[in-house]
């Protein structure tokens, strides 16, 4: 080696990994980012020629001023706050999968059969059966990644994102062929249901909001207090850890697969049942991966959960009345909920690591 | 230019410190090597010599102090700039691409010969390989590789990428004492064509063997350096733990129970589908300790998990008082009263959850014992607070996760758990591995205190002095087979390093298979 | 014979947005960052494609935009999961939604600054979309119209797939981000430089795939914006990379027997075969899932996905 000068400099910037953060200061790093987030979303709005403010404003008193408008942002948010919880728990095993979107849609295909075929039962027991179709529809679509990946270590991340599409299409084959209302002369759709086979209100809002509550408890107590919670975090901690402690890790990974898969299958049941009252392709409508962001951002805590839920709802909800009120496309609250996201994403960083600067003098 | 700097150091450290977080792994340390020299690294685990070594290679960049190469003062910051350098580390866990060739990863990330084509490079390599005395197939994929191949390769990249200061980081660990002489002599072969050399290691023998110069690190700190020929191994040992040690450690006569635990003819193949274990028979009596001697990989980790259930056996039968156990799921094995306690060398990879405290981890093999689907905490923490006042576990609280433990900590935050589950047969492996001298030595007694119980334990070790004070039979295991079993009164070291490499030793009084 | 030349055809000009589409994502997972925002890369690459041809007339700038359009939605994501070690599938979820936003928002908002209920492109600039002849091999019987008759961004598709293959299988620097991807540790400590290497495939795989969205608002759509307009073949690309094998050779094909599912309904004789279009749609992603799984059976470490595929990379990570 001749190049013995090679003296490099010392980089101006360098990542360091930071000893772990308290929790207070965790949470008031998020809040803050939180806060900038939307400071740049109102940026954005401001290029657009509206006041960010008066925006903002409109949003949230969209979504709660009146009861039809606290309605329509419920029925956003109980879809996606039970899919959050149930790929929740598929997340703390560090089960990798993509595939709520499918489940839902698998949920709302075995639930629909009932609303659609059955609907002469009592109404109870039409959406009590209703309701354990869709866990069950949930439930296989959940089954089938976890068994190939402790049988055969299949990918799940892809696997699921494929039987995303195939939900997809059964649906799409149903509404062309088994099932096409044949009411709707020549254009290929389900059959709405029957006003029996509807989820009614409870205290004027759609049913769905006292199950997902219910749900949101459920979910913390099993993860936190029961024994099959336990038995999730040792596995998504360690697999090698989990059989040495005598757990039976294949059982545990399909066991918590096919409960994820149900509680987002469940949420399939109730979007169709509650909010759409019929079967259609855009049954999960990227339910199933905003839901997957949401519980990251939530780092699987159910209540954190329900707050991020109601957060994006208002967004998703605002964003239509903002339309008529500002005449702002719909799809702003798209872009928002980019710019937002990118803001929390990056603000994870700091959390775990900080930039160490080049201390002054040291290098020439 | 004819005073002393006309010929600087190959390396020179000054004042090296580096913390993590409140950590201080390298403490002011001072450290040279000349070209045509071979330095050793000594020190035991924990004491900071891979935390120096990942500075000169770029890993980490120190707090303070600076490091000259070749007289120059230099700023090392990226694995790149040690390599421009003429630094070439191989590490203890190798750095190659699994479904790379040997050339490929050889050749990734050089910027020369951008435009020979496959076959002169093939030359290049084979000509490097017979100035050094290295054998490889430039052609064969990674993951076909054994250990010694893989390191023969991560050796080849650095001569290949021109370095001529090489350090490596425990390169024996996983070599036959065949291997390790060969490596050896690789080692001499680059000495003589002017490299500088350093060798981290922590066994005495092969400090005396192949060094020049030895620099001690203890607990952060760079204590001594001393020329080989005018130390010895008992200076060396003490300069490294920092007081005069001897190893007495005791070893209670008990009375035993015969053949608690017996296996017989147990075969077991590993991931690849070759035998780790190869015919293994042996007893096991209560109230004895049977150390297990063999280097790294000679299928010390397949017994331990073949007995645990954890892996299916292919033939053979393994008898706890008199009941094959062989096809028995971990669970019911764990409640007949054997007891594991394996420390890989990740430590937390198996046995501990490194995310959940001390609490959660009491409960991990004893929670399905009660009948409700909810979880009882409050033994576990009670049992947390017990081995936290009896083994004097240094720890923020309870549920302080125990990834934030030191390793010394962690290992009795494990073996406690295991003794109070009160066991019959404990395997305990490497239990020692990166304790201080005081810890090791409440290992060793807490051992002495199961045995004294009438406790059959099997003790998988590393260093040969520590198995033979600490054991009553030593069994020796060199590629899945075992060499011989002996009574650990009746046998030297140099006849287990031996039995290690492979020679058998015919049965002994201490051998029934 | 000519139903079955013109099957052909139709998929190879349906295969070829997935070409670009999977082409960018085997790029960005082969250096071990799996992006699942390939349709919000498209998304940004369409309309950045379709507002450029639609205000210059200039199918080469329009391009260039999508290109740069693509490059800049993977700069967010190198930004977020490179720089930032951010979890690779939340930001590429994110990336998704941002990006079919915003390119449905820009759609909507040049419209309205327009004054236009729909927007179209000129006559001129569609027709220089049209198919080329290659002369000479265009006319070799049936063949020449399969082969040699298509628009240009089929040819161009097929070619940066050759180029990309040579440059993934055959060059020092193919070889650097293949280790890379495989193993981060190991190329660090061979002098590779880490971030550089990530940084240059995600982006270079990011305008690939605004490349392709651009095929599908310029070609594919007819000349007429239309919103969401990847409408799921950005996902498609990202199954089509298994079944690719992650190779961009094999991408040619794949691709090519992806549009040929797509259209295949079109084209089976309806008297004989009663097979439902939904059963051909969900073809290809039942044939990937079957690839995927039969993969896995085999173990084979060289055809699946790199290793270091999701995981960030962090030097002083021990």
């Amino acid at each position: 080696m001749n190049s013995v000068k090679t003296k490099s400099h010392e980089p101006l910037i360098r990542v360091v990994k930071k000893p772990e953060m308290p929790t207070s200061k965790a949470v008031i790093l998020r809040i803050a980012s939180f806060v900038l987030a939307i400071a740049v979303g109102g940026l954005f709005i401001l290029a657009i020629g509206h006041n960010p403010f008066e925006v903002y404003k409109e949003m949230i008193m969209g979504c709660f001023r009146s009861k039809i408008a606290l309605q329509g942002t419920v029925k956003i948010i109980v879809p996606l706050l039970i899919t959050s919880l149930g790929v929740t728990l598929a997340y703390k095993m560090k089960f990798w999968n993509i595939g709520a979107e499918g489940q839902m849609l698998m949920g709302g295909i075995f639930a629909s059969y009932f609303a659609l075929f059955q609907s002469d039962m009592p109404h109870w027991a039409l959406l009590t059966v209703s309701f354990l179709a869709g866990c069950i529809g949930g439930a296989i679509w959940g089954i089938i990644p976890a068994f190939f990946k402790v049988k055969f270590g299949t990918n799940e991340t892809l696997f699921t994102l494929m039987l995303n599409y195939i939900a997809l299409y059964v649906i799409d084959f149903l509404r062309h062929e088994t099932w096409r209302d044949p009411g709707a002369r020549g254009f290929p759709k389900i059959a709405s249901f029957a006003s029996n086979a509807r989820i009614g209100a409870v205290f004027d809002l759609q049913g769905g909001w006292v199950i997902s509550l219910i749900m949101v408890v459920a979910v913390f107590v099993l993860l936190k207090y029961t024994k099959f919670g336990y038995e999730i975090s040792v596995v998504g901690e360690s697999q090698p850890t989990a059989r040495y402690a005598g757990m039976n890790v294949k059982k545990v990974v399909i066991l918590t697969m096919a409960l994820s898969g149900a509680i987002c299958g469940s949420a399939g049941m109730i979007k169709a049942m509650g909010s759409d009252y019929t079967l259609t392709l855009g049954l999960a409508d990227g339910v199933g991966f905003t839901a997957i962001i949401v519980a990251w951002l939530a780092q699987l805590n159910p209540f954190v959960i329900l707050l991020i839920t109601v957060f994006f709802s208002i967004i998703e909800k605002g964003s239509g009345v903002i339309q008529s009120t500002f005449n702002i496309s719909v799809f702003t609250s798209d872009v928002l909920q980019g710019i937002i996201l990118f803001f929390i994403i990056a603000s994870e960083f700091f959390t775990r690591y900080s930039f160490a600067f080049r201390k002054g003098g040291k290098s020439k | 230019m004819d005073d002393k700097m006309s010929v600087p150091y190959a390396i020179q450290c000054k004042g090296i410190t580096k913390t993590f977080g409140p950590v201080v792994a390298n403490d002011n340390i001072e450290l040279t090597v000349k070209s045509g020299e071979i330095l050793a690294l000594l020190g035991e685990n924990g004491s900071g010599k891979t935390t120096l070594m990942n500075m000169l290679s770029g890993i980490y960049h120190p707090d303070t102090g600076s490091i000259f190469v070749r007289g120059n003062e230099v700023s090392i910051t990226s694995p790149k700039d040690s390599q421009n350098l003429g630094i070439g580390m191989i590490h203890q866990h190798f750095k190659l691409v699994d479904v790379f060739s040997a050339k490929d990863n050889i050749v990734a990330g050089t910027k020369t010969d951008k435009r020979l084509s496959g076959k002169k490079l093939s030359e290049k390599i084979k000509e490097i390989s017979r100035k050094y005395g290295l054998e490889i197939d430039p052609d064969k994929k990674t993951y076909n590789m054994s250990v010694s191949e893989k390191q023969t390769v991560e050796i080849l990249k650095v001569l290949y990428r021109g370095a001529d200061i090489l350090i490596l980081d425990e390169p024996t660990a996983v070599l036959t004492p065949q291997e390790t002489d060969r490596l050896f002599d690789i080692l001499r072969n680059m000495k003589e064509n002017g490299c500088a050399v350093i060798i981290i290691t922590h066994k005495l023998n092969e400090v005396m063997a192949i060094s020049d110069r030895v620099t001690i690190l203890r607990k952060g700190k760079s204590v001594a350096t001393v020329n080989t020929a005018e130390t010895n191994v008992q200076e060396l040992t003490e300069l490294m733990v920092g007081r005069k040690v001897s190893l007495e450690i005791d070893r209670p006569e008990v009375e035993q129970t015969e053949n608690l635990f017996e296996v017989h003819h147990l075969m077991v193949k590993n991931d690849e589908g070759y035998y780790a274990l190869n015919d293994i028979s042996f007893n096991l009596n209560g109230g004895e300790i049977l150390g297990v001697a063999g280097v790294a990989g000679s299928g010390q980790k397949e017994l331990c998990e073949a007995i645990a259930g954890l892996i299916p056996a292919d033939k053979g039968a393994v008898l706890y008082k008199k009941e094959n156990i062989i096809g028995k799921s971990p669970a019911e094995i764990i409640k007949m009263g054997i007891s594991m306690s394996f420390i890989p060398e990740d430590r937390l990879g198996m046995g501990l959850v490194a995310s959940m405290g001390m609490t959660e981890n009491m409960m991990l093999k004893t929670y399905k014992n009660t009948k409700s689907p909810f979880i009882d905490k409050k033994p576990s923490r009670e049992l947390a607070l017990k081995l936290i006042d009896q083994l004097e576990i240094v720890t923020p609280g309870v549920n302080t996760p125990v990834s934030r433990l030191s390793g010394g900590n962690v290992q009795k935050v494990l073996l406690g758990r295991e003794i109070e589950s009160n066991p019959n047969l404990l395997i305990t492996a490497y239990p020692v591995r990166g304790l201080d001298i005081n810890s090791s030595y409440t290992i060793y007694h807490l051992l002495n205190e199961q045995k004294k119980k009438g406790v059959a334990v099997l003790y998988i070790g590393e260093d040969l002095d520590v198995l033979l004070e600490l054991c009553d039979r030593i069994m020796v295991l060199c590629h899945g087979e075992i060499t011989g079993i002996v009574n650990s009164n009746e046998v030297t070291k140099e006849e287990i390093g031996l039995m290690m490499a492979g020679e058998k030793k015919a049965g002994k009084d201490g051998a029934k298979a | 014979m000519t139903m079955f030349i013109n099957f052909l055809y139709a998929a190879i000009t349906s295969g070829t947005p997935l070409m670009f589409g999977t082409l960018g994502e085997i790029i960005t997972e082969k250096t071990g960052n799996l992006n699942l925002g390939v349709e919000g890369m498209m998304a940004i690459g369409a309309i950045a494609g379709f507002y450029v041809g639609y205000t210059t007339n200039s199918v080469i700038l329009a391009v260039i935009a999508s290109f740069i359009a693509g490059i800049f939605a993977a700069l967010i994501y190198a930004f977020l999961t490179v720089t930032l070690k951010a979890n690779q599938n939340v930001t590429g979820l994110t990336l998704t939604i941002f990006g079919v936003g915003l390119a449905n928002f820009l759609g909507d908002f040049i419209r309205t600054a327009a004054g236009e209920t729909t927007l179209q492109l000129s006559t001129e600039f569609t027709a220089k979309l049209a198919t080329y002849k290659i002369p000479l091999l265009g006319d070799i019987p049936y063949i020449g119209h399969l082969l040699f008759d298509h628009n240009p961004f089929v040819y161009f598709g097929v070619i940066i797939c050759i180029i990309a293959g040579i440059y993934v299988k055959y060059t020092r620097a193919g070889l650097n981000m293949r280790a890379v991807g495989e193993n981060p540790a190991a190329a660090d400590a061979a002098g590779i430089n880490i971030n550089f290497v990530k940084y240059f495939n995600v982006l270079l795989g990011g305008g690939i795939c605004g490349i392709g969205g651009a095929y599908i608002s310029l070609v594919l759509c007819g000349g007429v914006w239309t919103q969401s307009c990847i409408d799921g073949l950005g996902w498609i690309a990202v199954a089509l990379v298994i079944f690719a094998n992650w190779n961009p050779f094999a991408c040619i094909l794949g691709s090519f027997v992806f549009g040929a599912f797509r259209v295949l309904k079109f084209y089976v004789p309806k008297d004989v075969i009663t097979i439902p279009d939904a059963i051909f749609d969900m073809l290809p992603f039942l044939i990937t899932a079957i690839v995927l799984v039969i993969t896995s059976i085999r173990k084979s470490k060289e055809r699946s996905q790199p290793a270091g595929c999701g995981v960030n990379y962090f030097r002083e990570e021990r």
